[in-house]
């Protein structure tokens, strides 16, 4: 076979073990929080056949392995369970806020990435000019800051003090696809600008630490021309460190949007995962984590398999 | 066609260290005629690369030209434009590395970076520049000249790789070509073909080359006329048959002289006593490949037994299932008698004691982090239990054995020692064990021929004076000749031939033994010629494997 087919089966072997585990893990902290969810959601004051009818309505009775499986079966086919808060199924509740959240970062990856990595290379390209200091400290200084302040302080500029985007980002449903850019657009860059610093660091060292070797000294004495030394000749050779810090702050995005989507009021995960700590409405908490350790592990698992395939020598064995 | 090509007038080059400019080249003079081959030998760090580069207007990053003129067919090349130099590499001048392994981009085909030159120069467009690539891999001898340009560069072996850069070299006509030690990482057996190549394409295009190299046999088959430097200077210059039939300077003269150290018949050989080591009937590999099939080898006390054989060969698989680091898959080993258990984990402490092995990398066998007291008081502590004062003690003791002075090396960190006084740094760790039995591996070949010989001295020397045994792993010919008692040929993980130095290298030879000392080049200028006659269709032996 291949070898570069049995290492990808291998590491979706992997990744897949990892997920499952994952499952145990967070069904397993639900469970070994401290007090009776029965009495936590439904009040002191709760008599006896009400919490009994609350244990027997959410299956509270049955032995965890039983309910573990049952809610690993449910999760798999998209169903979640039921809220404890409002009692209502949390795929319906999640659904499309889940689309949503993806939507986000989706259009904040689509702005950050190609910045970062273009960026990346011409501050490797102009490496030690004010170009590059210039570069390094501001986008340094951009993650330094937390996100809920960049939040308001574009908010600030472009909606308060310009009026050229909105503050809320309300979208609906029936929104088009150029509303719902225009409206989303400030938390976008603010994903953005927390995001992007990583990765053109990222990019600019990995091929800045490719600049010293024999065959970029190569492309050099050929006579080619620097830009293209860069962008031809070390980029693809730096592939691999740049898809992993670019896999990483993809599911940073997803998973840490929550602030940023409370600040412009987005519905997307994040509102209903702060609602949902705060009323202890566990069924949705865990919901959520899993769609959050589903999105890290799939997307390293995108990025390993990417950074194996662009390594030539796995790619064409001898 | 004997006009001026490159001209160098009193060049100087500088590189930063610790902040303040250092100088490297020493104003130096060179001129090169339109096809004429210049050979510049030094040591390694006597700006031979950098002097070969500044043909080019181009320094490595941390140096640059403090004075001097350079012009390359009347146009000068210090004062150029970057944009103008630029369109002269590649196209005018071009450059062919020492590694090509290194210097080949692993992300592209070779024909893929043999046509960026011609193409981005805009000389030819790609599918002429594709032909051409064809034509000249067929001149240079390369196997399938019409596939071997779409392969990556780690499908194609070392020597396929040197040459195919030569070609990538020639592919805009240059009217110079730099060559930096090109073949100083082949094995000889490939070396010869490398150098018949390069010969024959340099001269088909009447191209001038400097050719740079550490070894004067390699030189003395290249050159017109060779310039030797030391330390940034010119030592002196001449045509190559004068400077080889009678070098002027001393210095010139100890380069000469490097070969000639022959080390004297052992003192004290103990063959009435049984072997030291023996291996029988070993196989070992790395999963399911066997790399070494069915060695039976014998060491005796005392001695020193010469492995040999190409990159490849297993040699250095050999000292790793000695070392225990690798344990075979069937047959025995046995030391002083007793039977060696497998896995060096198995072995009592006072076993892996008396076996010790140095590398050929000191660069990377000494944790750089470490001082040299803690890299050598480490065996001294962990074998025999040193401690404190005794420890010290001892450490000093080693490092005048080693000839290095205590006092100046104790407290110093390994980056601060030059190639030489870290193999000695090495060879002072193994010795801290108290061995009976070093093996060394290679660990001369990443040194200079004179700093080489000062090791190969030592290591004669501490032989005698502690009755050592030693397994001395090399590819090079002339180390053999000149420390072994014993010589074991190995191809392809099978011992072809072994033996006393003196049968094995006295005819008749096996027939790969042969190959491997015809290979050796000599310093008569017309060996390579004469050898290549010899052999006929041989020259594509490398081909055929």
């Amino acid at each position: 076979m291949n070898p570069i087919l049995s290492i990808i089966l291998k590491r979706l072997l992997i990744g897949f073990v990892t997920l499952w585990i994952v499952t145990i893990i967070i069904f397993a902290a639900i469970e070994l929080l401290p007090g009776d969810i029965a009495t936590e959601m439904l009040g002191q004051a709760a008599t006896e056949e009400s919490l009994a009818a609350f244990r027997e309505k959410f299956d509270l009775n049955r032995p965890v392995h039983e309910r573990y499986f049952s809610w690993l079966g449910g999760a798999i086919t998209g169903d979640f369970g039921i809220s404890l808060a409002n009692q209502r199924p949390i795929s319906e509740l999640i659904g499309y806020r889940v689309g949503n959240t993806f939507f986000l970062a989706g259009y904040a990856a689509a702005i950050a990435v190609p910045i970062a990595v273009v960026s990346g290379m011409l501050a490797a390209l102009y490496n030690g000019s004010v170009f590059d200091r210039v570069l390094s400290s501001s986008t340094l200084a951009a993650i330094s800051f937390p996100e809920f302040f960049i939040a308001y302080i574009l908010i600030l500029i472009f909606s308060v003090g310009l009026g050229w985007f909105p503050s809320l980002a309300n979208v609906d449903v029936e929104m088009g696809l150029g509303e719902r850019l225009y409206r989303t657009f400030l938390p976008a860059m603010t994903l953005t600008l927390i995001v992007l610093a990583y990765m053109m660091r990222m990019t600019r060292a990995a091929i800045l630490n490719l600049l010293a070797l024999p065959y970029i000294e190569m492309a050099h004495l050929k006579g080619i021309k620097r830009w293209r030394v860069i962008a031809v000749h070390a980029l693809p050779n730096a592939l691999a460190p740049i898809i992993n810090v670019i896999a990483l702050n993809l599911a940073y995005l997803i998973v840490g949007v929550v602030l940023v989507e409370v600040v412009f009021v987005y519905p997307g995960l994040g509102q209903i995962l702060v609602d949902a700590v705060s009323n202890r409405d566990v069924t949705v908490v865990q919901a959520a984590c899993l769609i959050f350790a589903a999105t890290y592990i799939l997307l390293n698992l995108l990025a390993d398999i990417l950074s194996i395939i662009a390594n030539p020598r796995l790619l064409h064995p001898r | 066609m004997t006009d001026l090509l490159l001209e160098m007038k009193d060049i100087r080059i500088e590189g930063r260290s610790d902040r303040q400019w250092k100088p490297i080249i020493k104003g130096v003079n060179l001129t090169l005629n339109r096809g004429e081959i210049l050979g510049l030998i030094g040591e390694s760090g006597a700006g031979k690369s950098t002097l070969g580069l500044a043909a080019m207007g181009y320094t490595k990053g941390g140096c640059r030209i403090s004075g001097g003129s350079i012009h390359f067919d009347g146009q000068d090349l210090v004062g150029a434009s970057n944009e103008a130099l630029r369109q002269l590499r590649g196209a005018r001048i071009a450059y062919v590395a020492q590694s090509a392994a290194a210097a080949f981009n692993p992300a592209y085909r070779l024909i893929d970076q043999y046509c960026e030159a011609p193409v981005k120069h805009g000389v030819m467009s790609r599918a002429d520049a594709q032909s051409d690539a064809v034509e000249l891999y067929r001149k240079i001898r390369l196997p399938n000249p019409e596939d071997i340009g779409f392969r990556y560069p780690h499908q194609v072996s070392g020597g396929q790789l040197q040459r195919a850069m030569t070609a990538m070299a020639m592919a805009c006509r240059p009217d110079l070509i730099i060559f930096d030690e090109p073949t100083t990482a082949l094995d000889v057996t490939t070396q010869i073909e490398v150098l018949a190549a390069i010969r024959d394409i340099v001269r088909e295009y009447n191209t001038a080359a400097i050719y740079i190299t550490h070894d004067l046999a390699v030189v003395a088959q290249m050159a017109d006329k060779i310039k030797v430097l030391l330390r940034g200077e010119e030592v002196e210059e001449a045509p190559a048959r004068d400077m080889l039939a009678n070098p002027q300077q001393d210095y010139t003269k100890s380069l000469w002289a490097v070969r000639d150290f022959r080390r004297a018949p052992p003192a004290a050989r103990h063959v009435d006593e049984g072997p030291l080591l023996e291996i029988r009937d070993m196989t070992a590999g790395y999963g399911a490949v066997d790399i070494l099939k069915g060695i039976n080898l014998t060491i005796t006390r005392g001695s020193t037994v010469a492995v040999v054989g190409e990159s490849g060969s297993g040699k250095s698989t050999m000292a790793r299932v000695v070392m225990g680091l690798l344990p075979p898959s069937s047959g025995s080993l046995h030391y002083n008698g007793a039977a060696l258990p497998k896995s060096g984990k198995q072995r009592p402490r006072d076993l892996q004691r008396h076996i010790q092995m140095i590398h050929q990398m000191a660069d990377t066998a000494l944790n750089p982090k470490h001082r040299i007291k803690d890299i050598i008081g480490r065996p001294l502590e962990f074998f025999l239990g040193l401690k404190g004062r005794a420890k010290d003690v001892r450490i000093r003791e080693l490092l005048t054995l080693i000839e290095l002075d205590p006092d100046e090396f104790i407290n110093r960190m390994p980056s601060e020692l030059s190639g030489g006084q870290k193999q000695r740094v090495c060879i002072a760790r193994a010795l801290a064990a108290e061995p009976d039995f070093i093996i060394c591996d290679e660990v001369t070949s990443a040194l200079d021929q004179l700093v080489a010989e000062g090791i190969l001295r030592l290591l004669d020397r501490l032989q005698r004076e502690m009755d050592l045994t030693y397994m001395f792993i090399t590819h090079d010919i002339a180390t053999v000749r000149s420390i072994a008692d014993e010589v074991v040929v190995m191809q392809n993980g099978v011992i072809v031939e072994q033996g006393a130095k003196e049968t094995i290298f006295s005819p008749p030879h096996a027939p790969y033994t042969e190959l491997l000392l015809s290979s050796v080049p000599e310093m008569d200028p017309d060996w390579l010629a004469g050898l290549l006659k010899e052999r006929g269709a041989m020259v594509t032996s490398e081909e055929q494997l």
